[in-house]
């Protein structure tokens, strides 16, 4: 009796864990957990330390939003780290974008070493985000470098530290960003592969010549790859970070320093947890009124339609 | 015939043309591994040349002595174990999440489907004070925990995602007929979905370890004693001011660190671009 209650009830709890919604809330858990846990709680916490005094060592002291107007009056960097980090953003993930789809473009002629070339150009953006690429990158534009030296074998004599140079600096970091064109490059020739070659003949029989298919054709086709390519590595341009902080410091002159890396020197070097908060709580805000702008103006220029 | 002349030379062009790209495009790691096998003190001299007038391997061997006593061996073990460890929770978490996101209807899904969207746009730099903050409080700061837990619990969007596309290509008529024949979900789960997963999976093995591998920020953030170091932040000790600036040792080991990502890069290729041309094509 006693046992076939309980073999009874073991059946029902089975039948109930295999109930595609219940295993459905069970399986998604892990990410439930994490979200709470690793996302959600830390914001919150960061959020009210935003409007404290805060080192780490001593305990919160609420400062209300004294904070927030020390970006705006005392801090002067932090006008100038948004500037770096905008220009840097707007000048270089364009550029990007423009170089990876002129590739594609190119690469887009088949041959038998079409793979090699892939490879080639690819490769940089694999290994792009490495520690070794930045101490490289560091040591190939010093004076010494062999930038300068390539520079000296083709007739142009130079003496410059290009990463010493407030003028140079950025330009730096911005080739380092671009030379890594290579996965928008792959992501651009797989949905050029996708546009039916009928439109192109239904074009030729139109008397539409080359750049004419090209901004008539190929551009609007590629408009919903283009935005989301757009969305993320502008998110990521927002954020430089590893590359930045590993070659340059900010040096020369603040003229390289990102956004995030005054946050992290804000917060690990001087210990102003509070007020690093509240810096990556505003470039939160700067990123999801960007993205918001971003979606709000998509239905002008991305196409949606079926091709 | 001319006009057959006119093609084979814009051919020849096409490809020398494309070929000096392809070449000024690696020629910075070319010099990186070049110089790893100059002698030190030549490293500079001849920056221009590519290919080492003496070969040496005295970099490798100064380099892999390390830091104070403590080989760099022990730097790369520990990348290891990192990239290892928070490589297998991203795959398990992920495909087990992204299979209740794609087959297992329930009330609340939608929502969470977007939250994890979202994540996609919170990278690592905007939240490193947040979580900094909250793993000093939990007391994991000068532990691996940071650089491994979270990972065990599918907060990379992007492998969520990646894996969501791949299970909604599978075909539901097996997993239906599993059903029928009295299969539970997780059993569908480990014996229909998983097999046919496994590109997927490894794509994301792959982008994971090549991600876990390269960060550079959490060891920074997180981990204080040296021996503890993984490659990422020693290799960041050969720019310290104040180091021994030996360069040939420092090319040398930035040569053997991006060696893990140049095999995979060699012998994996086709998972690398199924995976960026998979996730980068939905807007």
């Amino acid at each position: 009796m006693n046992s076939s209650v309980s073999h009874r009830q073991k059946r029902n709890l089975r039948e109930w864990l295999c109930r595609d919604s219940v295993a459905g809330v069970i399986c998604t858990m892990p990410f439930i957990i994490g979200l709470v846990f690793f996302l959600i709680v830390p914001m919150l916490l960061s959020g009210y330390y935003a409007f404290c005094d805060y080192n780490i060592l001593a305990p919160a002291k609420w400062a209300g939003l004294k904070n927030f107007a020390r970006m705006f009056t005392a801090d002067t960097k932090f006008f100038k780290s948004l500037e770096v980090t905008l220009f840097y953003a707007f000048v270089s993930v364009p550029l990007r974008l423009t170089f990876a789809l002129a590739v594609a473009m190119i690469l887009l002629r088949n041959s038998r070493l079409t793979g090699i070339y892939r490879a080639a150009y690819y490769l940089p953006s694999i290994i792009g985000g490495s520690v070794a690429v930045a101490i490289l990158w560091k040591r190939m534009f010093a004076i010494d470098g062999t930038f300068n030296a390539v520079l000296g074998m083709l007739g142009i004599e130079s003496r410059t530290a290009w990463l010493g140079n407030v003028s140079t600096a950025i330009w730096m970091l911005i080739l380092l960003s671009v030379w890594q064109f290579g996965s928008s490059m792959l992501i651009f020739l797989s949905s050029l592969k996708q546009i039916p070659q009928t439109l192109y003949e239904a074009a030729r029989v139109d008397g539409a010549i080359g750049i004419q298919q090209f901004f008539r054709i190929t551009l609007p086709l590629l408009t919903p790859t283009i935005f989301f390519n757009l969305v993320m590595q502008m998110i990521n341009g927002f954020l430089a970070f590893s590359q930045s902080y590993i070659i340059t410091q900010g040096k020369p002159m603040n003229s390289t320093l990102f956004y995030v890396v005054h946050m992290y020197q804000q917060g690990f070097e001087f210990f102003k947890a509070g007020y690093a908060s509240a810096l990556a709580w505003i470039m939160l805000l700067i990123i999801g009124a960007f993205t918001g702008f971003l979606f709000l103006t998509k239905r002008y220029w991305v196409y949606e339609g079926g091709a | 015939m001319s006009f057959k002349v006119q093609q084979m030379l814009r051919t020849v062009l096409y490809h020398l043309l494309v070929m000096l790209l392809g070449f000024v495009m690696i020629y910075p790691l070319l010099w990186m591994i070049m110089s790893s096998f100059k002698p030190t003190n030549t490293v500079f001299t001849t920056a221009g040349s590519l290919i080492p007038a003496t070969w040496t391997l005295d970099n490798y061997i100064n380099g892999l002595k390390g830091f104070g006593g403590i080989p760099f061996t022990t730097f790369f073990r520990n990348s290891f174990f990192i990239s290892v460890l928070a490589t297998a929770g991203t795959i398990v978490s992920s495909a087990i999440v992204a299979y209740a996101f794609s087959r297992l209807p329930y009330r609340g899904r939608g929502f969470l489907f977007a939250s994890m969207l979202v994540t996609m746009m919170l990278p690592a730099q905007v939240l490193m004070v947040p979580q900094y903050l909250w793993y000093n409080k939990l007391g994991w700061v000068n532990s691996y925990l940071p650089m491994i837990v979270p990972y065990c619990f599918a907060i990379q969007g992007f492998f969520v995602y990646l894996n969501v596309n791949f299970i909604n290509g599978i075909p539901k008529d097996l997993d239906e007929a599993a059903k029928i024949d009295g299969c539970s979900p997780y059993g569908i789960l480990f014996h229909i979905i998983t097999p046919l997963l496994t590109p997927a999976l490894i794509t994301s093995g792959i982008f994971s370890f090549i991600w876990r591998w390269d960060d550079f920020l959490s060891a920074l953030l997180y981990v204080r004693t040296s021996a503890m170091y993984p490659a990422s932040l020693a290799l960041k000790l050969f720019c310290d001011p104040g180091s021994s600036s030996d360069y040939g040792a420092m090319f040398a080991m930035s040569t053997l660190s991006i060696l893990p990502v140049l095999l995979i890069f060699i012998f994996l290729q086709k998972y690398l671009v199924d995976g960026i041309a998979s996730s980068g094509l939905k807007g």
